[in-house]
């Protein structure tokens, strides 16, 4: 018996942790998405240092300043009011950091509540449960959410719970399709015949195994939920001025000055399409490596 | 003899099949388990053989209340427990462990052998104490032949052996006295199964455990069985104590299972004679009138096909379901 425990201990294979050998295989299989992973987490950290970074402040006004473009002074040009552009961006990344990844956390929480909860208990409650999510589905979310902000205002808290909403519920398919296919493993109904409880075999044994789905939905919603709040604050509905968002840029001075000023229209409009491209390809390889069942689903 | 450990009687699992495109209705059933009757004693163990397919599995898993039996009765240490609901059931999981067939697909791939082996104390309320929860999971390792210094280590560094070595100590951390036993060799190596089986047989001796071992390996339950039972499309048509069972098998489809089992002697091997045994096991949803094995039996006559035969007593604790038996004596 002895004999065999000393195997194991000299084949085991040499140490090395998890994470960096994921990083290791993201380079290597996917070098595309190691490189969109790469500016998504510069985007996180312009956002993060954004008041460290920003030459000036997103509205600093110097009206000799009006309209110049791109130099080494303001490396992204000036709008009508002289205001940095590049410092209003980066500003701007601020905000979609912030609305970004709260919105996309508390989105992820609520599918993984609805999802697990349905999946796992089945039966009649996840037969009405997915009925509601359905006809929540039918809707057009930009509707929803243009419906919803025009009632209870613009404003960042608002759109953080309406988009995290919207998107939750819809998520929860994901995930409920993750937990049915995870309940049906040896290790969970062995937790049940010792008499496990649901919530313990919910958190201890549903959950760490859904990970990887939950871990590419998150990515993935990040960049959904900055493009619908650009598309918010573009019709207007979104974080009101003066606050610096992307949506906010193009559509206030980037489209009113965007003949005698090109690159105010340009500037934010690459800020938002690099980083929504970089998540979404960042997000793919990420789905590719830890959870290929979920190709084509969006 | 005092009242057994676990008694089963005429016990039914039938799956309901449904058809219909709107409302779903029922439009037959799969008969998975069909009249079963065991008894296991204290410290016994009693073998659950048949093809891939006869219900012993499912056998395991309703005598484990893992499922609702349609019919018969279940009685674990003197209660009555066919009815027994989730939270009834609860306390009583303490007294009945299992363990699973596949080693890799049990064990949750993200916790640690520490988590695994003590989860069922954890469940059962019995970690309060830090350090006599982590002795008593050492102590677990030991004796299924685990270094408790791996505690702290993932399933995946394990072989197929030694992760069914941390089943069987998940099954004894709260100290049950039956373990039913679904098939937990099946699908290990040869080399490997032989120590897996000895674990078996040490931990009975030395805990006075009772199994209910399922397989369809003849020579390992010929190893670990006091008695045994043979399953054919949801019965038992024959059950005897081991030696009996091997040295006089009385029903005609023991005695193709025992042929069926190669001798390791070439010569032997080309020369024996075999009750040969063809065609497929019947559909459950529909089983053949009569005797269900009359489809592929050599001796079937007429009765067979009409009448099913009973379970008789032969003495000695031998019953077999044959016609043909009574009709010879």
């Amino acid at each position: 018996m002895s004999a065999v425990s000393d195997i194991a201990v000299t084949a085991s294979a040499p140490p090395r942790h998890p994470v960096a050998q994921f990083l290791r295989r993201l380079v290597r299989e996917k070098p595309f998405g190691a490189a969109a992973g790469v500016v998504f987490v510069l985007f996180l950290l312009c956002g993060i240092f954004a008041d460290v970074l920003a030459p000036y402040g997103y509205n600093q006004i110097s009206p000799i300043q009006r309209l110049k473009p791109p130099s080494w002074a303001y490396p992204f040009g000036t709008d009508n009011l002289g205001r940095d552009l590049l410092s209003r961006c980066l500003y701007g990344a601020q905000l979609s950091v912030i609305i970004g990844l709260s919105a996309a956390a508390l989105a992820t929480v609520i599918s993984v509540l609805i999802g697990t909860l349905t999946g796992y208990l089945g039966g009649r409650f996840d037969m009405i449960t997915q009925r509601f999510v359905d006809a929540y589905m039918s809707f057009p979310e930009l509707i929803i959410l243009i419906t919803v902000v025009s009632v209870v205002g613009p404003g960042m808290p608002q759109i953080i719970v309406i988009l995290s909403l919207i998107l939750g519920i819809s998520g929860s398919r994901i995930i409920r399709g993750a937990v049915i296919s995870v309940r049906e493993h040896m290790y969970v109904h062995a937790a049940q015949s010792i008499g496990a409880s649901t919530g313990r075999i919910l958190w201890r044994h549903i959950l760490p195994n859904i990970m990887p789905p939950i871990i590419v939905l998150f990515t993935t919603r990040v960049g959904t939920v900055i493009l619908a709040e650009s598309g918010l604050s573009f019709l207007g509905l979104g974080v009101p001025p003066p606050a610096p968002t992307w949506g906010g840029l193009l559509s206030g001075s980037g489209r009113t000055y965007m003949f005698q000023g090109p690159w105010l229209a340009l500037a934010p409009g690459l800020c938002l399409t690099s980083v929504i491209f970089a998540t979404n390809v960042f997000g793919d390889a990420l789905r590719d490596l830890l959870d290929p069942r979920m190709r084509g689903t969006r | 003899m005092a009242e057994p450990l676990l008694r089963v009687d005429d016990l039914k699992v039938h799956f309901p099949i449904e058809g219909g495109m709107l409302l779903r209705k029922q439009v037959g059933s799969i008969r998975a388990v069909d009249g079963v009757s065991l008894t296991v004693n204290r410290g016994e163990t009693l073998g659950l053989v048949g093809e891939s397919g006869c219900g012993k599995s499912t056998t395991g898993l309703a005598i484990m209340r893992m499922l609702t039996p349609t019919g018969g009765r279940i009685a674990f240490e003197g209660q009555d427990i066919t009815a027994y609901d989730k939270a009834q059931m609860r306390p009583l999981r303490r007294r009945m462990q299992m363990v699973y067939q596949d080693p890799y697909g049990s064990l949750n791939p993200r916790m640690k052998v520490r988590d695994l082996i003590g989860e069922p104390l954890v469940v059962h309320g019995l970690a309060s104490d830090r350090r006599a929860y982590e002795d008593k999971i050492a102590s677990l390792m030991r004796t299924v032949g685990l270094l408790p210094a791996m505690a702290d280590r993932y399933p995946h560094e394990f072989s197929g052996g030694q992760r069914q070595r941390i089943g069987i100590a998940r099954a004894l951390a709260l100290e049950p006295s039956l373990i039913i036993c679904d098939e937990p060799v099946s699908a290990l190596d040869v080399s490997i199964q032989a120590q897996v089986v000895n674990v078996f047989v040490d931990l009975q001796q030395r805990l006075g455990l009772a199994y209910v071992f399922i397989a369809h390996d003849l020579a390992v339950v010929r190893h670990v069985s006091d008695r045994i039972a043979v399953m054919y499309l949801g019965r038992i048509v024959e059950i005897a104590k081991r030696d009996t069972l091997y040295r006089s098998p009385q029903h005609p489809y023991t005695q193709a299972l025992l042929a069926a089992v190669p001798v390791a002697d070439p010569v032997v091997e080309a020369s024996r004679s075999r009750a040969i045994v063809s065609g497929e096991v019947p559909s459950a949803t529909k089983p053949p009138p009569g005797c269900a094995f009359h489809t592929r039996c050599p001796h079937a006559f007429a009765r067979c096909r009409t009448e099913l035969p009973a379970l008789r007593d032969l003495g000695d604790g031998q019953a077999v379901a044959c016609h043909l038996d009574e009709a010879n004596g």
